[in-house]
């Protein structure tokens, strides 16, 4: 009884685990070519702490109105955000895009864009500013 | 004290009835959770809440529990703490109700913030100033003071500091509910709060609430189970119940009178005790009548104060009563507008001026009662896994 | 209680170069020059408690039944109406006064007072609510848990509460469900050397009731006029200290 248990428990776990790989080989994120020359970063770097960049940037603007654009999320959103067939920016969440695939891929949550905009916006700065934090 | 020793049991927890509790029970919590999960959804806009009346139903509700929480330990802090030996038996769950009743009333207030999902960032990140921040330390430690009291308690070789932490634990239980008191006494901002009296009026209600609560508590699982519980210490709880309706009472009129001396406080009154449609009635039917002369007229007239079913309606009424009166300090306040301009009529698209109404909906309302539903899960729960009840509590047992 | 240190930037602040600007001599209505010192605050520099930002609100020049600083405010943030007015936020709103004596009609924009002690900072448990050193209120929305206790605290219902989903949003000012929200001052604006929305509105309708600037500056115009006309802080009892100030009420 116990043996058989385990034996489907093994049988289970490795058929899930070579689903999952199968699956991560097929789909790793894709993130669309960004605009611009290059990151504010290295890659590397920005992998693995784009995070902490966007805390830090986050607080310093917001409490302290320092509104550069480095590590700014709105310009990470600038070069990030593709535009689609029809011109029209995609939002940097939705499936495939930049923020998203990712994400979807290591599955973490993102909490940015219940508030932040996910698209750049055109023309539609205030005037004088220059992409704003 | 009595000479016969006093042995706590679990309950058994095998009949239909305790299933059928359980089953009641879990599915008030998991209907809160639900409407909680719809409200987040959705956003508070499925609610009655706006952005004039931004705390409703469920705040109502917690306030409530939280309140009866620390009054329940009362019964505990008569034996404990003031040597009462009569009280001594019921100190357990006196102390269980008040851990159970706090969690209730913290879970609903928490599944109804705007970001539940950020609990991590309240429990990390303080403001000093605020008390709200000092009211979560004082629930946090209540929790753990009364938990440590209990294993006082519960064990035998710690029992004799049952004393010093049970006065501890009392010292801390005024404070919490000043501190809750104060949540709206220190509004500075509207009409019907801003006042020092608040915060002591809170620790009367609590008093009130508690031994309301507990009286039926108590009723409910001694009939259930089928065990003794004597008509002289329900009486005494009565006796105690009464006394503290009255003071409810006396805080009421007080606040009342006081802000009636007061011209600029006029408005609200007239608005709470005259005009103010449900708000009026609930104060007057629901705080009032229900909650404070009939359970009155009910402990004390000859006749039929002796009798159970009197004390436990009467109980149940105070009951109904706290949530009329809370629901009157939390609602009634936001519907009464704020004064910016004395002296002037005001209007605008933002609802100055206007006396704001609320309806609730029905996730409020299950939401709110699901902290009940906590409460009481938890408590059946405890009493089933530990000790906490003599098996007998006759009148022989408990005459000091 | 703030998250981060201040930044320090001693060495890589410019002061006052031309781009910033030294005056700002700006065109406010048809034949009032308005000259006003701009404090040229260069993007990686920080805000300082030597400046106080406030406004002065004439309320004799704002006109009944004009809207336009209303609107300014929510189509800079995105606000929309949602055909919802119980819970669609308002940041800033005309409010109609009538004196209960003498029936003279007052019509002013109400909003955040911005206060030096604000209550909304005081209550919130969580320092999500906090007083920027140049005394603009604001919201940190990462840390908002949407108690509300703010919104049970401001004496002056300038804030409102997101209820529902947001989509959308101004990518300088992102608001969300679940958390409180109120006047900026137009901070990101602010912060560039411009003037909030509201006050651009209100001048560009020839009203200029609306002068926003340093109130810690004695030659700033706010400053100058606000010594020279009698003006309030609503509530005044309250003793918070509001850098919203008015005249004519
Ligand atoms: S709603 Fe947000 S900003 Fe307001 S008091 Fe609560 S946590 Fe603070």
């Amino acid at each position: 009884m116990t043996t058989h248990r385990t034996t489907a428990f093994l049988l289970s776990g490795s058929l899930f685990l070579g689903l999952a790989l199968t699956a991560n080989a097929l789909s790793g994120p894709k993130i669309p070519q960004a605009r611009g020359e290059k990151c504010v970063e290295p890659v590397e770097m920005m992998r693995r702490n784009h995070m902490e960049f966007l805390k830090h940037k986050r607080d310093a603007t917001m409490r302290w109105g320092i509104r550069t654009e480095k590590h700014s999320l709105v310009g990470c959103i600038e070069c990030h955000a593709a535009k689609g067939e029809d011109g029209k920016y995609i939002p940097v969440n939705d499936p495939d895009q930049a923020c998203r695939s990712c994400h979807d891929y290591t599955a973490v949550t993102m909490d940015c864009f219940s508030c932040h905009a996910t698209v750049p916006k055109e023309g539609a700065a205030p005037a004088g500013s220059k992409g704003d934090s | 004290m009595s000479s016969k020793k006093i042995v706590f049991l679990t309950i058994e927890g095998k009949s239909l009835g305790f299933y059928f509790l359980l089953g009641v029970f879990a599915l008030m919590v998991l209907a809160g959770l639900g409407a909680s999960y719809y409200m987040e959804h959705h956003g508070h806009v499925v609610t009655g809440m706006n952005n004039q009346i931004v705390w409703g139903m469920p705040h109502v509700f917690a306030v409530f529990l939280i309140v009866a929480a620390s009054g329940a330990l009362n019964v505990a802090s008569i034996s404990s703490a003031f040597g009462k030996v009569a009280y001594k038996p019921l100190a357990r769950l006196s102390a269980l109700l008040a851990i159970t009743l706090l969690v209730g009333g913290l879970v609903v207030l928490v599944l109804d913030l705007g970001r539940p999902d950020r609990l991590i960032v309240a429990m990390t990140r303080y403001n000093f100033k605020s008390i709200f921040a000092w009211n979560i330390y004082l629930y946090i430690g209540f929790i753990g003071v009364v938990a440590a009291y209990l294993w006082m308690m519960f064990e035998q070789r710690m029992n004799r500091f049952t004393s010093a932490v049970g006065t501890f634990a009392f010292v801390w239980r005024f404070i919490l509910t000043t501190g809750t008191g104060s949540i709206f006494g220190f509004i500075v901002a509207r009409q019907a709060y801003d006042a020092a009296l608040l915060a002591p009026t809170f620790v009367i209600m609590s008093l009130s609430f508690g031994t309301a609560v507990f009286i039926l508590m108590l009723h409910f699982i001694y009939s259930m189970t089928g065990r003794e519980l004597g008509d002289l210490l329900v009486g005494r709880l009565r006796n105690l119940l009464s006394i503290f309706v009255a003071a409810v009472f006396y805080m009421t009129l007080i606040f009342h009178l006081t802000n009636l001396y007061g011209t600029q406080h006029h408005g609200v009154e007239r608005f709470l005790l005259l005009e103010g449609g449900v708000f009026t009635q609930v104060f007057w039917i629901g705080q009032i009548g229900i909650g404070t002369l009939a359970p009155l007229a009910l402990f004390w007239l000859p006749g039929i104060n002796k009798s159970r079913g009197s004390i436990l309606l009467g109980s149940l009424m105070v009951v109904i009563g706290g949530l009329s009166q809370i629901f009157v300090i939390i609602i009634g306040a936001q519907a009464y507008p704020l004064t910016l301009f004395p002296g002037k009529t005001v209007s605008s698209s933002f609802f100055d001026g206007a006396i704001n109404t609320y309806s609730p909906s029905l996730p409020e309302w299950v939401l709110g009662i699901s902290g009940f539903g906590i409460a009481l899960l938890a408590t059946l729960i405890a009493i089933r896994v530990l000790p906490f009840l003599p098996q007998r509590l006759a009148d022989a047992q408990t005459e000091s | 209680m703030s998250t981060t240190k201040r930044p320090d930037n001693r060495g890589r602040r410019r002061f006052l170069t031309a781009a910033g600007g030294v005056t700002a001599v700006a065109t406010i209505a048809p034949g009032v020059r308005l000259i006003q010192r701009v404090l040229a605050k260069e993007d990686d520099q920080a805000v300082s408690s030597a400046v106080r930002w406030g406004m002065l609100i004439n309320t004799n020049k704002c006109a009944t039944g004009c809207n336009d600083c209303v609107t300014a405010c929510n189509s800079e943030h995105g606000l929309r109406d949602t055909g919802r007015p119980d819970t669609d936020p308002q940041w800033i709103r005309k409010v109609k006064l009538v004196d209960d004596q003498t029936g003279k009609e007052t019509s002013l924009p109400m909003m955040c007072q911005h206060c030096e002690k604000p209550p909304c900072a005081d209550v919130c448990p969580t320092g999500a609510s906090f007083r920027r050193t140049d005394g603009v209120v604001l919201v940190d929305k990462h840390i908002c848990i949407g108690c509300r206790y703010c919104m049970m605290a401001c004496p002056y219902k300038a804030r409102s509460f997101v209820h529902e989903t947001l989509t959308d949003q101004r990518p300088w000012s992102p608001r969300g469900k679940g958390t409180v929200e109120a006047c900026t001052f137009c901070v990101h604006r602010v912060d560039r050397g411009q003037q909030p929305a509201c006050v651009e509105a209100c001048a560009g309708a020839d009203h200029g009731a609306l002068v926003f600037g340093n109130l810690n500056d004695p030659k700033s115009e706010i400053s100058k006029r606000a010594k020279a006309v009698s003006s309030r802080q609503i509530r005044a009892d309250l003793d918070l200290n509001t850098g919203v100030r008015y005249e004519g009420v």
